[in-house]
């Protein structure tokens, strides 16, 4: 059978099972839709959160970037794991105590204030849409190329997946198609890796086998840095990266990770403190499972790929070349027309543009793995979108009619108007995702990196000093709040989507930092903001303080209300 | 619960904090950033040992902290009778 065929099957069965479970999942009541009625299972939490978590680019992307950055990849690899660490012990056990429905809800309890709820809700909304619109836009890409369908009729279906199972399910929907979703994704993301890693180590485990030698009997990264040597590339194993910036994105990825709203709420549908904290370690556990594997691939895929193309013979070349080629992931551009392809360094001679996508997309077939596998990718892929979306969807909704119309505009409101609420915004809030998947605005690829930044700058202070800090007060974590995101806002308009002025040079960055660095300073602007004005005003009410207690203290959590 | 009693346990919860969180910074920041390359002389089969903590063993370590932390806690709270 051909790979087409393949991945119309699979991808076909792996969306029947997400449709019965949204059908089997219907949400009844608002606790269930936005908390999946508390009762979620600390494993199957764990698996959800590594879906909700593992986006389009950490499937399909992440193996590109460390593969052409090599070690200054790592930022994403630590950054993105370390800040489970963070979540686990500094937030989620916490925030599940108190035992609310969002994010916004905890700030704005916690701060006795409607103007930090309304904040918050802001930041969760920047966050979100940015972050949501990248999905729906890997949903259309996989589709293509994967389907030969249209991108755009690609961004239909995926819509109508998603809306199917956010606005029936709502969270209790989500959670369960997560569960899926994950152990699709996982299968799909190490069947290949393993292949591989048998067929160029003889080692079957992946982790182990990037650090083994190939049938030459040299290890693969002392080949791989030899390459990139003779190619004019930076060596592999060490960076171009300042190690000031290193250590700056990667604070920056990992307090961002631990404060974005979409991966918090998970923590909310557990039952007990106790489930909350477990639950992060099994999300960890799930995720490093495909994050240790993301190296290794990079590994085997450049080595594979510099080792077919360089100076090889264009007319030679395997079929896969071809039909990539057709994707415009691979560009070969004949410069001294000697019919041989020059791939090097130097941009002058250079004559092979690749995508960085490509490493995980065409790895299956470079490596000359079944067409199932090669399908397989596909639906790996297609999960790993959808389940992230659909996180992100619900967010959206909620920030929408739990924190804007039921806290605030209507607090009277029926439990099933509110219900009804939560599906119409969950409706908008597709069609707008949509909307932005079809016509995506230039600055969104370069917005969603910064996400992570916003979050960092906005919520992570806050939520923090909200638990740890007893003097924090309204006045502190709303200035810090708003300082905060307004810092991260002004360098990134500045440095990154040169709104203001001529787009400046990176020798003009603050302290060396790029924007997607930032947000490491600008969340110690936000703490430092928060802690001067919260001394200077009036310590918080006697009820808040007892709130803070209470929280720190695990039993009795009891169920969640957002009443 | 007692106030004595809850503060005990909360100093306690926060040195458990202190402690897992300068293993966390150690195996990313120090090992796998700011020593890479004095790590890197190092060798473990084809690795080099700070490339090896920045890409591979932090992220097992981070899981490790996890897993310990929760039963770190679990015991605290039965400790002080605060377990459901």
């Amino acid at each position: 059978m051909g790979i087409l065929a393949w991945t119309w099957i699979l991808v076909g069965a792996t969306f029947a099972i997400y449709i019965g479970i949204a059908i089997w999942a219907r949400a009844g009541t608002s606790k269930e839709f936005y908390i999946a009625g508390g009762g979620v299972s600390p494993v199957m939490n764990g698996m959800a959160t590594a879906a909700d978590w593992m986006s389009a680019a950490s499937f399909i992307s992440l193996a590109g970037i460390v593969s052409f950055q090599g070690y200054d990849g790592s930022v994403y690899l630590m950054g993105w794991t370390g800040g489970y660490v963070l979540l686990a012990l500094l937030l989620a056990p916490y925030l599940r105590k108190f035992g609310k429905f969002t994010v916004p809800d905890f700030i704005g309890d916690r701060y006795y204030s409607n103007t930090a709820r309304v904040v918050a809700v802001i930041a969760a909304l920047i966050v979100s849409f940015t972050y949501v619109a990248g999905q729906m836009r890997g949903v259309g890409i996989v589709f293509s190329r994967y389907l030969e369908v249209d991108i755009n009729t690609g961004v239909y279906i995926g819509m109508a997946i998603v809306l199917f199972y956010a606005v029936l399910g709502g969270m209790k929907g989500i959670t369960y198609t997560q569960v899926a979703q994950y152990c699709v994704l996982i299968f799909a993301f190490m069947v290949p890796a393993i292949f591989i890693s048998f067929q160029m180590t003889g080692n079957p485990i992946p982790q182990l086998g990037f650090g083994g030698a190939g049938e030459d009997g040299v290890y693969l990264l002392d080949k791989l840095d030899g390459l990139s040597r003779e190619l004019g590339f930076h060596e592999y194993t060490s960076g171009s990266k300042s190690m000031i910036d290193v250590f700056a994105i990667t604070t920056a990825l990992m307090v961002g990770t631990a404060g974005l709203p979409h991966v918090i709420v998970r923590f909310f549908t557990v039952p007990k403190v106790k489930d909350a904290r477990i639950s992060a370690g099994w999300a960890l556990l799930f995720i490093a499972i495909l994050y240790t594997t993301v190296p290794a691939v990079a590994v085997f895929a450049r080595i594979k790929l510099v080792e077919t193309v360089s100076n090889s013979k264009y007319e030679e070349l395997p079929q896969w070349f071809n039909n990539w080629e057709k994707t415009g992931l691979l560009v070969f551009e004949d410069k001294n027309a000697d019919g041989i392809i020059q791939y090097v360094a130097d941009k002058e001679v250079n004559e092979l543009t690749i995508d960085q996508d490509i490493m995980v997309l065409a790895n299956p077939e470079i490596a000359q793995l079944p067409n199932w596998v090669i399908a397989l990718v596909g639906a790996g892929g297609l999960a790993a979108a959808l389940s992230t979306a659909a996180g992100l969807l619900l967010v959206i909704a909620s920030s929408i009619s739990h924190d804007l119309l039921k806290k605030i505009i209507k607090p009277d409101i029926s439990e099933k108007g509110e219900l009804l609420a939560a599906r119409l915004s969950a409706f908008v809030a597709v069609c707008i995702a949509g909307y932005f998947g079809i016509h995506p605005p230039g600055f969104v690829a370069a917005v969603v990196a910064l996400a992570f930044g916003l979050a960092a700058a906005s919520f992570f202070p806050a939520i923090l000093l909200g638990i740890f800090d007893k003097r924090m007060n309204k006045e502190g974590a709303v200035s810090g709040m708003i300082v905060g995101l307004s810092l991260m806002t002004f360098y990134m308009a500045k440095f990154k989507l040169g709104w203001i002025g001529e787009m400046p040079d990176k020798s003009e960055w603050w302290f060396g930092i790029s924007p997607e660095g930032f947000g490491t300073v600008a969340m110690l602007v936000n703490f430092i903001v928060s802690l001067v004005v919260s001394r200077l005003t009036a310590e918080p009410p006697q009820h808040v303080q007892e709130i803070v207690e209470h929280i720190r203290i695990p039993s009795g959590a009891g169920e969640a209300t957002g009443h | 619960m007692s106030k004595e009693n809850m503060k005990a346990y909360w100093k306690q919860n926060l040195q458990y904090l202190a402690m897992l969180l300068s293993v966390w910074f150690l195996v990313s920041y120090v090992f796998g950033i700011l020593l890479v390359d004095q790590l890197n002389v190092i060798k473990l089969g084809g690795f080099k040992l700070g490339f090896w903590f920045a890409q591979q063993g932090s992220m097992y370590v981070f899981v490790i902290l996890i897993f310990v932390y929760v039963r770190l806690m679990n015991k605290l709270d039965k400790k002080y009778g605060v377990d459901e």
